[in-house]
């Protein structure tokens, strides 16, 4: 403690924000008053640049020497005022934050109890801030590749943007193509532009892009380290076609034993069929073909294969069935996670049918029965061939409902009017949109709702009940639908040839896992959070970790572009910046009170304690500890001593919470 | 302020990484809580020390609430399995002493769980309030005076038995 002590405290009103809620006059009396304060004032707004300056003049003309400001949350601000402290002439961490506005001013309803309790809390600040130390700011260097987990739109458009700038990327997807779900669309609301003609050239140019290693058929099998020095394991999965050997050229799958596909095609959502040799759809990046273990006679068949396909290879030599599942290490600065969404299994709600009657079908099949490269050649057929005459279309099928997902999924409302308008473009039917809200945000899409609504197609304000066969069809394809029209405050029955569920979007079977591995934190439905919602959109809790698309929570391709470009820029200025500033807040021994114990040896996540031998005293290597505190509160003799929250720092905020006010 | 009617007060100890964050979201969300309630901000769980708790308790907290990451979900680790078995020895030792099981709260609440803030605090408040004050500081006090007179007693008699 250097001494005297003199400390200038401030207290926000944040306009009535907390002024509203706590009597700030008072608060800055009272802390008046405390030992050791040499000045006391309330500010408007002390983040704004006059109350920034006010610190640094105070500091200059009275002489001050530690500062506390009680605003908002430190999480917010405390970097401002650190800035502000250090621009007076003090070490920026002779500073302490006094959060009185997300803990006091917003949560409480009486004023004389928030007061109260923002004096205790300012007491507690003013307390420990004599206590501390003049810190140094630790440089860490930023690697310079990047990784990307995922290649849907967003993470193919984050790799490009980086690439295009000279970063290396490595775009890393679990499927045997890139694309994601876009690639799976047939057109794009609200332009109505074919999915393919815009995104099969960036998913070529991701395949001819020198910045970019892509790894498909690949997972993030593990992640150590902290921003700018990650280091990451890629587990990558036997393909049991060499990649750079294999040119597409597709005899293999001529020649495989089964002369007709005729097992379910992943890519057509089950409607089509493939061969176990197969290339995932015409326009794949790599544009190779892969082999599935699951079908193929090599694995499945008792008596084996006689492998026409490796003939067929011929001196390509591609083929590989002995290809092992493969561990990769790479190390990499920032990673940006693109992993998408999953879209909701539409047999949870068994009212529905789907799954049950053949003539109920997802959104996502019927993208591909109106894709000129689907199952059907672009013809909208049912699965027993026949052209529906009626087609009805259920909104909100998981969203916006108590008993499945209670958030709306965003693009549901918009990619039904796109369905409506194409099956009724292929087949000319009568098409039925059931909708509970018409929900057409963002640009030019309002303008698409009434374009679709002018073309003739039925739009029912009401939710579906019930689905079931029609009783009057002898052959049992027809159903009858019954919902209210809510407008006309009837319920009626209508009879469709097929019904389509617009599913609404859900994280990712194993966000969870993926989340662990970052160090990311999710919603409570199950999406990564960021790190705020308005001012770091596309940031996590974990510095260096970035995100973009549906893995944040449900949006469009155009909203899903435009983070990617916001996450790249994220990681790109990182990167220029070529170093990070790293919170000194390690931990260290003090060697003559270390007992040698080694107690604290095993608690560290890092490894970071080691015992030396010579000296019999426990060292803390700082480039490895993380700052968690938690060997220092287990230490038995206290020896181990926590930066910024030093036991003398936290026993006097204690003292100062509590003392009698 | 003294001659108000008595309120709990009790203290927090929140991580940087989810309560705290979901204490802020909470303040954003301008979810209304009781006032009861101080926080003292730590990077971990795995900081908090059990001195600091008994600390806490002997200095007039009434209550002392942890908040930590979901087990599996710490920003660290494993910071708050350190702290559950930490957690789950003081409580005996606690209980030992004549704390009431309830004046200590360790809670697993993830950054998104502002909500989860609001009811902890308002359940803990009310159950604090349900078993009235602490007051160690006071019972140090009422024990100090009992040492000393018994003590002053002895040297009394001692007194006495010289004489």
């Amino acid at each position: 403690m250097i001494e005297p002590v003199r400390i200038g405290f401030y207290v926000c009103h944040c306009g009535t924000n907390i002024a509203g809620m706590v009597d700030v006059e008072a608060v800055a009396k009272y802390a008046a008053k405390l030992p050791g304060v040499a000045v006391s004032r309330n500010y408007k707004y002390m983040c704004s640049d006059p109350g920034q300056e006010l610190i640094q003049q105070d500091i200059k003309e009275h002489g001050l020497n530690r500062i506390v400001v009680a605003a908002c949350s430190p999480l917010l601000h405390e970097r401002t005022f650190r800035t502000a402290t250090m621009k007076g002439g003090l070490s920026p961490f002779f500073f302490q934050m006094v959060n009185i506005r997300e803990h006091d001013a917003w949560v409480h309803t009486d004023g004389a109890e928030a007061t109260r309790k923002a004096l205790a809390l300012v007491r507690a600040a003013i307390k420990r801030v004599p206590f501390h130390k003049p810190l140094e700011i630790k440089r860490v260097p930023i690697h310079p590749d990047v990784l990307i987990v995922g290649g849907g739109i967003a993470g193919i458009h984050a790799a490009l943007t980086l690439a295009d700038g000279g970063k290396k990327v490595y775009l890393v997807e679990r499927e045997a193509t890139i694309g994601g779900h876009m690639a799976k669309f047939d057109k794009t609301f609200p332009t109505l532009d074919c999915a393919a003609c815009i995104l099969t050239p960036k998913m070529s140019q991701v395949n001819a892009h020198p910045n970019i290693t892509l790894w498909t058929m690949s997972e993030v099998a593990a992640v150590s380290g902290y921003v700018g020095n990650y280091e990451v394991t890629i587990k990558r999965k036997p393909r049991y076609i060499v990649e750079d050997l294999c040119t597409g050229c597709g005899e293999c799958v001529e020649a495989c034993v089964y002369r007709e596909p005729r097992f379910a095609d992943e890519f057509n959502e089950g409607l089509g069929k493939r061969k176990p040799v197969f290339m995932p759809f015409p326009q794949a990046v790599p544009p190779i073909v892969v082999i599935d273990p699951g079908t193929c006679r090599v694995w499945t068949a008792t008596n084996g294969c006689k492998k026409p396909c490796v003939d067929a290879c011929g001196d390509r030599k591609a083929i590989d069935f002995g290809q092992k599942e493969e561990l990769k290490q790479i190390k990499v600065g920032s990673v940006i996670v693109t992993t998408g969404f999953k879209t909701f299994d539409a047999s949870r709600l068994p009212y529905y049918g789907y799954g049950r009657y053949s003539n109920v079908y997802t959104a996502l099949e019927v993208e591909r029965l109106v894709n000129a490269s689907g199952p059907t050649g672009g013809e909208v057929v049912t699965r027993k061939g026949k052209h529906p005459q009626t087609v009805g279309i259920v909104h909100c099928i998981g969203s916006r409902d108590e008993n499945t997902n209670k958030w709306c999924s965003r693009v549901c409302c918009l990619y039904s009017l796109k369905l409506a308008h194409l099956i009724k473009e292929h087949t000319g039917a009568e098409v039925y949109n059931f909708y509970i809200d018409m929900r057409t945000p963002g640009k030019s899409m309002e303008e698409f709702y009434n374009r679709i609504a002018g073309e003739g197609v039925h739009i029912v304000r009401g939710k579906v009940a019930d689905v079931f066969p029609d009783p009057s069809d002898p052959e049992g394809d027809r159903l009858l639908l019954q919902a209210e029209d809510t407008l006309l405050g009837r319920v009626l029955k209508f009879p469709v040839d097929m019904l389509v569920l617009a599913t609404g979007l859900e994280p990712q079977a194993d966000a969870q896992d993926v989340r662990r591995m970052l160090n990311m934190s999710c919603g409570t439905e199950g999406f990564f959070l960021e790190r705020h919602p308005k001012l770091a959109p596309v940031s996590t809790f974990t510095d260096g970790v970035f995100l973009a698309g549906c893995c944040q929570g449900p949006k469009d391709i155009p909203d899903t572009v435009a983070q990617a470009g916001a996450a790249a820029a994220e990681a790109y200025s990182l990167i220029c910046r070529g170093h990070v500033e790293q919170e000194p807040n390690t931990a260290y021994v003090r060697e003559d009170d270390c007992s040698g114990c080694k107690s604290c040896v095993p608690l560290c996540p890092y490894t970071a304690i080691t015992f030396v031998e010579d000296t019999k005293k426990a060292v803390i290597n700082e480039a490895l500890c993380k700052g968690c505190g938690t060997c220092v509160a287990s230490c038995p003799s206290g020896s181990i001593v926590q930066n910024l929250f030093e036991d003398e720092e936290i026993y006097s905020e204690i003292e100062g919470i509590l003392a009698n006010d | 302020m003294t001659d108000k009617p008595w309120e709990p007060r009790i203290v927090a100890f929140f991580c940087n990484w989810c309560t705290y964050t979901a204490a802020d979201l909470a303040g954003v969300s301008r979810m209304k809580y009781a006032a009861n309630i101080r926080t003292i901000r730590l990077m971990c769980s795995g900081r908090v020390d059990p001195q600091f708790i008994m600390d806490a308790f002997a200095k007039g907290a009434d209550g002392v609430l942890i908040g930590g990451c979901h087990p599996g979900d710490c920003h660290y680790g494993e910071g708050n399995y350190k702290m559950l078995r930490r957690y789950r020895l003081l409580q005996r030792m606690l209980g030992d002493m004549g704390i009431e099981p309830d004046r200590l709260r360790l809670e697993w609440i993830s950054a998104a769980e502002g909500d989860k803030v609001k009811s902890v605090i308002n359940d803990m408040v009310e159950k604090v309030k349900a078993l009235g004050p602490l007051d160690l500081p006071g019972q140090f006090q009422s024990w100090d005076r009992e040492v000393m007179t018994e003590a002053e007693a002895l040297a009394h008699a001692g007194h006495q038995e010289a004489k």
